[in-house]
């Protein structure tokens, strides 16, 4: 694998993506270990209960959170950052102040996982469930990002500007401004508040963890498969598209609900709008990687397909979800939760691994075991597969058990067996995580057998 | 630096329009909804309730949405813009692992049946998958003065002791009971499907000539009676009561058992035994035929045998405590 070593600033963008991928590893193991605890619940209420901190309404958002805020949040911004010195043939503008956004970023998270287990609850408003005093933690956190990355891009030494930096600048800039929107009070009463959470839930993901997955994308696939991007062009078409027509949906996660008819309205055509930069995108990748199936095998490439159809599938099926006719079996279901695992995990963990798998390596010179790689790939694939189809189809038999105005338990007792394979899905996925936990340690501050890189660049010096 | 400017500077402009456009407008605009008909505010007591709610993550499992769907019929009204007025922070929810608890207070208005519930969902509601939240109340070895034990049935119970609620599960129990959808003047249930074995209401039929439906019968009892009453029959021994053998379940007249659906019943003794729990009325839930189909089910289950009774019966009762 050809290495970064013997580049200006290396050493300091190397021990801060190595420190973020660490840091982001350590929270996905914990954060998806919450995951599975919380699927054998659902087999198995008395496991693990009578405990305050141990019910499912507490644990439940340290999940959702610690995986948004913590992994990937905190592995998007470490890549970014690589791939911003990189991509502009500079050094990074502040090692320290990246050190400063990951020591918030943490503090933030930490905070958050106790307060939520103590029963601090921002009002179970989701996906913003954190205090508000911890948010503005990890507001300040993106502030120092998107500085530093802009000031990284600026001093660089190509004439272009690469496009995996305008997704990631873009994202980080536009999510300082949702971190702000979603906090301030005086527009989120009664249902006021149903409006914005509305707005928030679909902005975070789509205009934070959208962006910054398709820029590390922009980067890793020409990397990976040694040709530019398929169409530059239509790169920047998707990113124009995907900042106007996203922010516009949120609302269709309150179909039905008391929210003016009108904006529901809205949300379902801009949903069916935003087809055009998923499959703009998706097309982009797919046609930069086409024929050359031989690049795939045991490479970080097959993290990125799974990535790229992640999100070719995940998003297309959301926009199905989005019409009123789906909504009256689908919503409220299961099935939704299917839906954001395809998406988060399917998606956006798939692209932050073949990420950490392309890119760590060339920056540390130290390379995971290629096996090792390979089994936290299919775990994690399997898993995933398992996952979304127990909860796709449990969830449609749960819409349809209230179609068929069944009593209601009869809806929880139908789902039994779909939880327990979500169960067995989750706990594969989780094992992957704990792979890629050892992986991230051998390309990191593992000391390596056969440490060629090392070795190389002491030869170079 | 320009070109940076541009892409970085200019994205971010649009969004900020956009977000104010999707987010803050709509938020202010909405705020300013009037409460509905009948919409008011907590009291102290049941707003610290509501805390505990939030506390606890009640709303990932629980909506407070009721969709002009014909599914959700069964959890009350379409909730309108008025209903949630008072209601910051939100508490719609996006998922039903449990029901909706919009009109809670109406459907299960027992505080009795929901101190149970908390403190081990199991001992009322046997396929259950809801945490218990046994760690809002205490055991104690008597209950002290004007403190009533919840009266937890021996399985669940612990070995030795009493259970009392905590002032944060007498708050959330308030807060749960507080939870009854404002009637909307003018606004109408759609009519039920009229069946076509029931007759017109007036008709004089004969009791205990007509047949049922059993399998409707029996879902209907699942659906509203069950939880306390238990799919057994049995009820819970001091709590609620057994409708296996109960004398008025058997009695020829149809009559009590009629008024007893339609009313509800509170702190009725039968036998020796003074029950605590509260029954609703079903008046306003449940139509003639199905209130006819759910007695016609228990007078012949669980060893029952008593004459059946008609939807024209129903109408004719109701029809009389209308006045």
């Amino acid at each position: 694998m050809p290495s970064d070593i013997s580049t200006p600033g290396h050493d300091a963008a190397r021990d801060v993506l190595s420190a973020y991928i660490v840091c982001a590893a350590l929270w996905l193991v914990f954060a998806t270990f919450v995951g599975v605890l919380l699927s054998f619940k659902f087999a198995y209420p008395e496991f693990a209960a009578h405990t305050s901190w141990l019910t499912f309404g507490r644990l439940r958002p340290i999940h959702t959170n610690d995986t948004f805020y913590a992994w990937a949040s905190i592995g998007l911004v470490g890549l970014a950052y690589y791939i911003a010195a990189r991509s502009s043939r500079t050094a990074l503008y502040s090692a320290a102040l990246a050190w400063a956004g990951l020591t918030l970023f943490n503090v933030a998270a930490i905070a958050g996982t106790i307060t939520l287990a103590m029963g601090i609850n921002n009002g179970t408003l989701e996906y913003r469930e954190w205090w508000w005093p911890i948010r503005l933690v990890f507001l300040a956190a993106l502030i120092i990002t998107a500085w530093n990355l802009l000031a990284t891009v600026a001093r660089r030494s190509t004439e272009d500007i690469y496009l995996s930096n305008w997704y990631t600048i873009g994202a980080v800039l536009w999510t300082c401004i949702i971190a702000i929107v979603a906090v301030l009070p005086w527009y989120q009463y009664g249902l006021g508040q149903v409006a914005v959470s509305g707005y928030f839930m679909h902005n975070a993901v789509g205009l934070w963890f959208t962006p910054m997955a398709l820029g590390i994308l922009y980067y890793a696939i020409p990397k990976l498969f040694s040709r530019p991007i398929y169409s530059y062009a239509l790169g920047v078409f998707a990113f124009w598209t995907n900042l106007i027509f996203y922010p516009i949906i949120g609302s269709h996660h309150f179909l039905y609900s008391p929210l003016p008819w009108w904006l529901q309205t809205t949300a379902i055509v801009f949903s069916v709008a935003m087809l055009v930069p998923v499959w703009g995108g998706s097309a982009n990748f797919l046609l930069t990687m086409r024929g050359q199936p031989e690049r795939l095998a045991r490479s970080p490439a097959m993290f990125v397909l799974i990535g790229v159809l992640g999100y070719l599938i995940g998003s297309s099926q959301g926009t199905l979800e989005a019409f009123r006719s789906s909504q009256q079996i689908w919503h409220l279901t299961n099935y939704t939760v299917g839906h954001s695992h395809l998406t988060m995990y399917g998606f956006v963990s798939f692209v932050i691994w073949g990420g950490v798998y392309a890119l760590l390596p060339r920056a540390t010179g130290k390379n995971p075991d290629s096996l090792l790689m390979g089994i936290h790939f299919w775990m994690a694939t399997v898993g995933i597969v398992i996952y979304v189809l127990a909860l796709s189809i449990g969830g449609t038999v749960q819409g349809l058990d209230w179609i068929h105005a069944l009593p209601f338990i009869q809806s929880v007792t139908d789902m039994a067996p779909f939880w327990l394979w979500r169960a067995v899905g989750g706990s594969l996925m989780f094992l992957s995580h704990l792979v890629f936990a050892w992986n991230v340690w051998q390309m990191t501050y593992a000391r390596q057998r056969a440490d060629v890189g090392a070795i190389l660049a002491t030869e170079a010096a | 630096m320009s070109k940076l400017m541009l892409i970085a500077g200019g994205s971010t402009l649009v969004y900020a329009v956009l977000a104010i456009l999707m987010g803050v407008l709509p938020g202010a605009a909405l705020s300013r909804t009037p409460p509905g008909p009948g919409v008011v505010p907590l009291t102290p007591l049941q707003a610290k309730g509501r805390d505990v709610y939030v506390a606890n993550g009640c709303s990932y499992c629980h909506t407070q949405q009721v969709r002009p769907l014909a599914e959700d019929a069964v959890f009350g009204r379409p909730s309108a813009p008025g209903d949630y007025a008072y209601q910051t922070p939100e508490l719609l929810g996006s998922e039903r692992n449990g029901p909706d608890l919009t009109n809670v207070g109406v459907r299960q208005p027992s505080e009795v049946w929901q101190y149970m519930h908390l403190y081990d969902p199991r001992s009322v509601v046997p396929e259950s998958i809801m945490p218990d939240f046994s760690f809002l109340f205490l055991v104690v070895p008597r209950a002290p003065d004007g403190v009533t034990a919840v009266p937890v049935p021996k399985p669940f119970a612990p070995e030795h002791g009493v259970v009392i609620p905590t002032r944060k599960a007498q708050a959330l129990v308030a807060y749960l009971l507080s939870l009854k959808q404002p009637a909307i003047p003018g606004y109408h249930p759609p009519a039920a499907p009229t069946s076509p074995t029931a007759p017109a209401q007036g008709a004089a039929a004969p009791a205990a000539t007509s047949t049922f439906d059993a399998a409707a019968g029996q879902k209907l009892f699942a659906a509203n009676c069950a939880s306390c009453h238990q799919a057994s029959g049995l009820g819970i021994p001091g709590v609620f009561p057994p409708l296996k053998g109960d004398p008025v379940e058997t009695a020829t007249d149809p009559t009590e058992q009629i008024h007893t659906i339609l009313e509800g019943l509170h702190g009725k003794t039968i036998g020796t035994v003074a029950y605590p729990g509260q029954m609703p009325s079903f008046a306003a839930i449940l139509h003639d035929d199905e209130i006819a189909e759910i007695i016609d089910y228990e007078r012949t289950s669980w060893g029952n045998n008593a004459p059946l009774a008609t939807a024209a019966q129903v109408a004719a009762e109701r029809a009389k405590t209308a006045h």
